[in-house]
């Protein structure tokens, strides 16, 4: 599903954020991204989703070279992927349904489709009830689950989650966790990036660890093991 | 409907509700576009009434005129006659007589025709009136016949002719500068004012690039928007170039200032060339203003 071969990103600045990275998830795994800020983790994530190009080596994602794909098509790769980010990043003025319903619109959805796909997600994430709010009376977590039906509504085959708990008090981290691992049960390819060094613990699932740009460590059932300091 | 199509429907749904979201600005482009348009306009109208003066002046002074003496010979008007028409640089002499020349010069002046009844005696002359080949051999025939005897006053004027078509040509020039740089300035404030709606829903241009939404995608509505802007703005300026014109045109006309409105171009007649040029123009201008501004927002 994904595959990094001998990944090297160096920025414009001269800073080596990613460096002869070799990686392979496969469909359906759930897979944590750990490491301190600035190992590299954003960096790979900004790949996936074509927001840059490496410097060096090749991305596969669904058999397809991303690299060699023109920047007229980047919207069609992202349109496989679903992203979920630590500040939520909905409209304000538009209603919990019209933020996943846009989503929807941009790709040219039947609105018979939209009418059915919107409450089916919404139920996913248990925001049925929610729908007709804004986003400023919905708490942080309600903000994050929006966030996740709008990425799943199109039915990516991958859902890339950028810190989704960085902002959300543990308790409410655990609903999402709980969302999350329902949509990867479903069979959908789920890569976090995160510092929550419980979750990780808990949850029992492949965790890539990065550290000053290079994989120290890929393990299957694996935990956070590292200890934090700067969050 | 095909995805296509509702795609482009949700680009002009959004369009139009970018437009309304942002009136206030827009008025500020509406207020540029028409104001540009509405010079276009006066300059438009100044060159065709330009052309109307050269095409006219010109067929005038296309031909030499010889003022005939009231007691004329037959004979010395045989002898005139017989010079030019002997020349190869001439087309055709044709006499008028002080009549005529009276009956074609209330033809002109059409309605108003009617202030030259009673013009008595005739101050017209008789006329012999010579077509040439080609103005630039004046020169040559009104030597050959310069000194006949019976002959008033010969008239041929290649020199007005000459500097009419000059100022006609810088004055289209000018024209054209003016409104090539009303038109540049136009398209800066059109796309400061989407730069402004861009830079308001930057946050939405995002979220909508991370959810796969192409560049057509996300430009359409800001580029519909503009184009709106600059069609409001030709409208305006129609309405306003054509009544403006049509009432100015009205009054000169009733105060009898004939011999300038019979070059005017008519008010029916301009309004049909201008409603497509301006409509055109505003939309482009207003196109063109948002491509500018979106430029910069479309890397990622």
């Amino acid at each position: 599903m994904i595959k990094f071969v001998d990944i090297t990103k160096e920025y414009k600045n001269g800073v080596i954020a990613l460096s002869k990275v070799n990686l392979s998830i496969a469909k359906g795994e759930f897979v944590f991204l750990v490491g301190p800020s600035g190992a590299g983790k954003s960096t790979l994530i900004k790949l996936l989703l074509k927001e840059e190009n490496p410097t060096h080596g090749r991305i596969y994602l669904h058999n397809t070279d991303i690299t060699k794909v023109k920047n007229r098509k980047i919207p069609f790769i992202r349109r496989n992927v679903g992203v979920v980010f630590q500040d939520f990043r909905l409209l304000p003025n538009k209603t919990v349904y019209e933020n996943i319903a846009f989503a929807m619109e941009i790709i040219g959805a039947h609105p018979k489709d939209i009418r059915r796909n919107i409450p089916m997600v919404l139920s996913m994430v248990n925001l049925s009830k929610k729908a007709y709010n804004y986003p400023n009376q919905l708490s942080g977590g309600e903000h994050q689950r929006v966030a996740i039906a709008r990425a799943i509504v199109n039915s990516p085959p991958v859902l890339i989650a950028d810190e989704p708990t960085g902002n959300l008090d543990p308790e409410t981290a655990w609903d999402i966790m709980k969302v999350l691992r329902d949509i990867n049960r479903r069979g959908t390819t789920v890569l976090m990036a995160t510092h929550a060094k419980d979750i990780v613990d808990v949850m029992k699932k492949r965790v890539i660890e990065i550290e000053k740009g290079e994989i120290v460590r890929d393990e299957e059932k694996g935990v956070y093991e590292h200890e934090i300091s700067n969050t | 409907m095909s995805m296509r199509f509702r795609i482009l429907k949700n680009i002009i749904k959004q369009g139009f509700q970018g437009m309304w979201r942002n009136k206030g600005m827009g008025l500020a482009s509406v207020t540029s576009i028409t104001a540009v348009l509405v010079i276009l306009g006066l300059i438009l109208i100044m060159i065709l009434s330009l052309n109307n003066v050269v095409i006219d002046t010109q067929a005038k002074f296309d031909e030499i005129q010889i003022f005939l003496q009231d007691d004329i010979t037959e004979e010395q008007f045989k002898r005139i006659e017989d010079e030019v028409k002997n020349r190869q640089e001439v087309l055709s002499a044709v006499y008028q007589s002080k009549e005529e020349a009276l009956e074609t010069w209330k033809e002109e002046w059409g309605d108003e025709g009617y202030l030259l009844e009673g013009l008595e005696p005739n101050p017209l002359p008789n006329t012999l009136i010579i077509k040439l080949r080609d103005i630039e051999y004046a020169d040559k025939v009104v030597d050959s016949i310069e000194g006949l005897q019976g002959i008033e006053e010969i008239q041929y004027n290649q020199d007005i002719i000459d500097k009419l078509v000059t100022f006609a040509n810088y004055a289209r020039a000018g024209g054209l500068v003016i409104v090539g740089i009303l038109l540049l300035v136009s398209i800066f404030i059109i796309s400061n004012t989407i730069k402004l709606t861009v830079t308001a829903r930057k946050r939405e241009i995002g979220i909508m690039k991370y959810v796969g939404a192409t560049n057509g995608y996300i430009r359409g509505p800001f580029i519909i928007e503009g184009l709106l802007f600059g069609v409001i703005g030709a409208i305006v300026s129609i309405l306003i170039v054509n009544f403006g014109y049509g009432y100015l045109f009205n009054i000169l006309n009733d105060r009898l200032y004939v011999l300038f409105t019979v070059y005017l171009i008519s008010p029916t007649t301009l309004i049909k060339d201008i409603s497509i040029i301006f409509i055109a123009i505003g939309a482009g201008i207003g196109a063109l203003g948002s491509l500018v501004s979106l430029k910069r927002f479309l890397n990622v």
